[in-house]
Parts: structure tokens; sequence; C-alpha cells
């Protein structure tokens, strides 16, 4: 698995962040996401399918 | 205003005869089921997803009812939040329904963008997460109270409900505590569907005259909170106006008082009656997190939109939807809609795919206190059902007045006891 995001349409919502703490973060000026792991471990994909599903801006992409 | 009727597409699915006018948007649940969202949601739905519906003052609208149809729109730009457009459906908004000084949640990008990055990071999880102990300690402390009033009848919504949101965006925005009287007897004014227009204007003067008191207050003294680094960060250096930062504290009081409110109300009358889940929760209290996003789907309190107007001829579901037409998007019936909830009428606290709902909207406008209003919901729920096992509604269940006059509904009062 590997992760690309769009962050200039990230809306801060923190979604990702409460499905997928090891694997997204918020910046501290302005909550925008960060990716901490971009080919995140197979126990974390799950988390990162729906993290990237239900992202209200459609930032995250998975490739799989 | 709006056009219409709208000529309809080849694929349209069938609506009303042009000559009959639009049904109103449905907001009465079914009879004795006041957890329902409207009935007629069901069959829209399965036979025209995209209806039109009569706004009060006889424009028109689209209605959508499927979850994917409403992820589609919300969630696609060309379908606008700028309330200043023609043909932006206003008629029966409430709180929001000024196109003067509006907040950020009735702009689109780059104005929205721009706005709203000034408080996101003020709503992040880390922080929010952060507040987690002071918020309990806030319940507690109600709590505390309630509990010298064992054997009477409690109004749950006034001794807890509102207090705890009220309490927490106070401290945040940085706004005393004693003011909370005035902002709840205006905001409850501005949120009904049923006081007229003038009594409207009113409250609405009345708001605006006390933030802007409040925030002048703030220039004069800024402190550590969210209106404080507000003004010293982004008013001061010029990048937003005294009336912006009247209309973030405008946006932020309303949208931190009535919503968390009303879900703590309706979810602890909810978890009184199904005693099956309030003693799995009690058992289980790692299950609360997931607990509150079935109950942010089962209840979904948004009635009256949220609201756009399409900003060029835009097909959804086979829909042509025309620029220049409005729409409104259903959140409760996209959140029992089948095709994405199994079993959609039912609470089930352990429901795999409970987050996908769209209780705080979707797309770029989603919820930006969501965070927060997920802790204080956790926190109260979790509090509530461990300090209080015994509690249950003081009168049936048909003598609770339901807020189906409200865009936000819940209960009026909850008269409860233990």
């Amino acid at each position: 698995m590997n992760i690309t995001l769009d962050a200039d349409k990230c809306c801060a919502a923190g979604q990702c962040v409460l499905v997928a703490p090891e694997v997204f973060d918020q910046r501290d000026e302005d909550g925008i996401v960060v990716l901490l792991d971009a080919a995140p471990p197979a126990d974390q994909h799950d988390a990162v399918r729906e993290a990237a599903a239900i992202c209200p801006a459609a930032v995250i992409q998975v490739h799989e | 205003m709006t056009p219409s009727p709208a000529s309809p597409a080849p694929t349209a699915p069938s609506v009303a005869a042009p000559a009959a006018a639009a049904p109103a948007l449905p907001v009465q649940p079914p009879q004795g089921c006041p957890f329902d969202p409207p009935a007629e949601f069901a069959r829209l739905r399965t036979e025209a997803p995209l209806s039109k519906i009569s706004l009060p003052d006889g424009t028109e609208a689209w209605l959508a009812t499927r979850y994917a149809d409403i992820r589609a729109i919300l969630g696609d730009t060309r379908f606008s939040s700028d309330t200043t457009r023609p043909g932006y459906p206003l008629s029966g908004m409430t709180g929001g329904a000024t196109t003067e000084h509006r907040g950020f949640i009735r702009m689109d990008p780059p104005e929205h963008t721009r706005l709203r990055r000034m408080v996101t990071r003020e709503f992040m999880v880390k922080r929010v997460e952060a507040m987690r102990p002071e918020i309990q300690r806030l319940t507690d402390e109600l709590c505390d109270a309630m509990e010298q009033r064992a054997g009477q009848e409690v109004d749950l919504v006034e001794a807890l409900a509102l207090p705890v949101p009220s309490l927490v965006i106070s401290l945040l925005l940085g706004v005393p505590y004693d003011d909370h009287e005035v902002f709840q007897r205006l905001t409850g004014t501005l949120l009904s569907r049923t006081v007229g227009h003038e009594e409207r204007e009113s409250a609405r003067a009345e708001l605006r005259a006390y933030l802007h008191q409040l925030v002048s207050a703030k220039e004069a003294a800024p402190g550590d909170d969210i209106l404080g680094r507000l003004i010293t960060e982004q008013q001061v250096p010029g990048e937003i106006t005294h009336d912006d930062v009247v209309a973030f504290a405008g946006l932020l009081l309303v949208a931190g008082h009535e919503t968390t409110a009303n879900m703590i109300g309706l979810s602890a009358l909810t978890l009184m009656r199904d005693r099956e889940t309030a003693d799995r929760l009690r058992a289980e209290p790692q299950l609360i997190r997931g607990a509150v996003e079935e109950l942010l789907r089962f209840h979904s309190i948004i009635r009256n939109g949220p609201r756009r107007v399409a900003t060029e001829d835009i097909e959804i579901a086979g829909q042509l939807i025309r620029a220049g037409e409005g729409v409104v998007a259903a959140v409760p019936s996209a959140n029992r809609d089948p095709e994405v909830f199994a079993d959609p009428d039912a609470l089930d606290v352990c429901r795999p795919n409970a987050q996908h709902h769209v209780a705080f909207g979707y797309g770029i406008h989603q919820c930006l206190g969501q965070a927060l209003a997920r802790v204080e919901l956790q926190v109260v729920i979790a509090t509530l059902l461990r300090r209080f096992p015994q509690m249950r509604p003081a009168v049936p269940v048909d003598e609770i007045p339901f807020r189906s006059d409200m865009a936000i509904y819940g209960c009026h009062t909850l008269p409860v006891t233990w």
C-alpha cells in the first residue's frame, strides 16, 4: 500500500487522525493533514482505507 | 429566485405534475416514533431521490434524500454555499438566513478556505483530546449537583445537556459564562422555525449587538482564547476586520451550543429506553467511541439542510440540476439509507461503518468542531451511564416536547428521575 495526499484540499476535519492515528497527524499551525507513514504496514491497511473513505474532502489516495 | 419548473432530463424520475405545488420539506417524525426521520424520506429515496419541494416563500428547491447523491452534492464545490448567490434557497433557513455578516460557512473557496483555516487548529484532534480532562471535570461537577436532587424531577437539558457544551465553548472563545442565558435565549429564537420574522430579526439584532460589544471588550484586552488569538494574530495585522471577528464569534457560539446539547439529550433518552445497549456500554466502556458515531448517525439532528445552489448545470444520479437551482440535503435520510447502512433504523453501537454517517455534513464545509463534539458526547454519555444507571424519563415519552419546530432536532426539555 502506498498513500498520497492532496493536502491543499484538506479541510482539517481530523477524521483520518481518529481512524488511523499511526498514519495521519495534523500540523500544529492549522490542523492540515500530515502523512506519518506513506507505506504503512499491513495491520494499518483497513484503517487507512476507512480514513480515505470518510475523508470529507477526498484528500487521501490509496494505491494498492 | 429559483427558476422552476426545470425541464426534466430524459432520465428524470417522475416528480409531481407541474401544475401541483411541490410539497414542503418533511419535518415531522412518524407518529409514536420520535427518533425516526420523517417517513416520507424512505419513499423518496426509492421513488424520487431528487424531488422538488416548496420553500415557505413559494420558491422551489431540489430535495436530495439518498446517501450517495448527498455526498456527491456536498462534496462538489460547483454546488455553492454562498448565500448571496441568486437562487440560493434561503427561504425557511433559520439562524443563518441572513446574507449580511455571514460567517465562512456561507462562503465558497478561496474566501471560505482562508477564513476556516484561521480557526481549524483550535479544533484539531490533539487540541481537543488535551481538553478531555477539563470536559470530564465540568461534567462531573454538573453531575454532583444533579445527585443532590435524587428522587426529584430534573430537566436533563437544563441540568446537563446544555451547560456542558455551553461552558466548553464559552471557555474556548473566552466568553464570560455569566452571559450564557443571553445567547442561549437568542440562539433559541434564531433557530426556531416557528417564530415570526420580526421576533427573529429582533433577536438577530440583539445577538449582533451583544457580540459586537464582546469583541470590542476583547480588542481592549485580548485573552488566551480563540477570540483573543483571532484579534491579535489576524485582526491586528489587517487580515480580517472587527466585523469578521464578530461573525466568527456568532458562528462558533451558535454552532457550539445547540448541536451538542441536543445530541446529549436525545442520546441519553435513547439509552434510557434501550436498557440492553446501556448495560452493554456500562460493561464495555471502550465501546463508547463507536456508540457516539452510531448515535450521531441514528439521530441526525440537522433537519433543515445543509443547502447549496448549483453554479452550473450538473447531473446527479441522472437528474439534471440547472445552474441557479437550490438543493436541500436531507442528512437524516442519508444516514438511514439502506444502501449504505444495514438495518438502518436499528441502533447498533457496534455498527462497523457508523462513522460513514454525514451527521457532520460532507465536503469542505464538514463540521469544524466535530472532534470537540465527539469528546463532549463520549464524556457526557459515559458519565451519565456510569453515575446514573437508574435514570429514566419522568413522563411518558409522548409528553416529551420534541423539537420538530426547530432546525436542530432534539428535546426542548427532558424530565428525568432516578
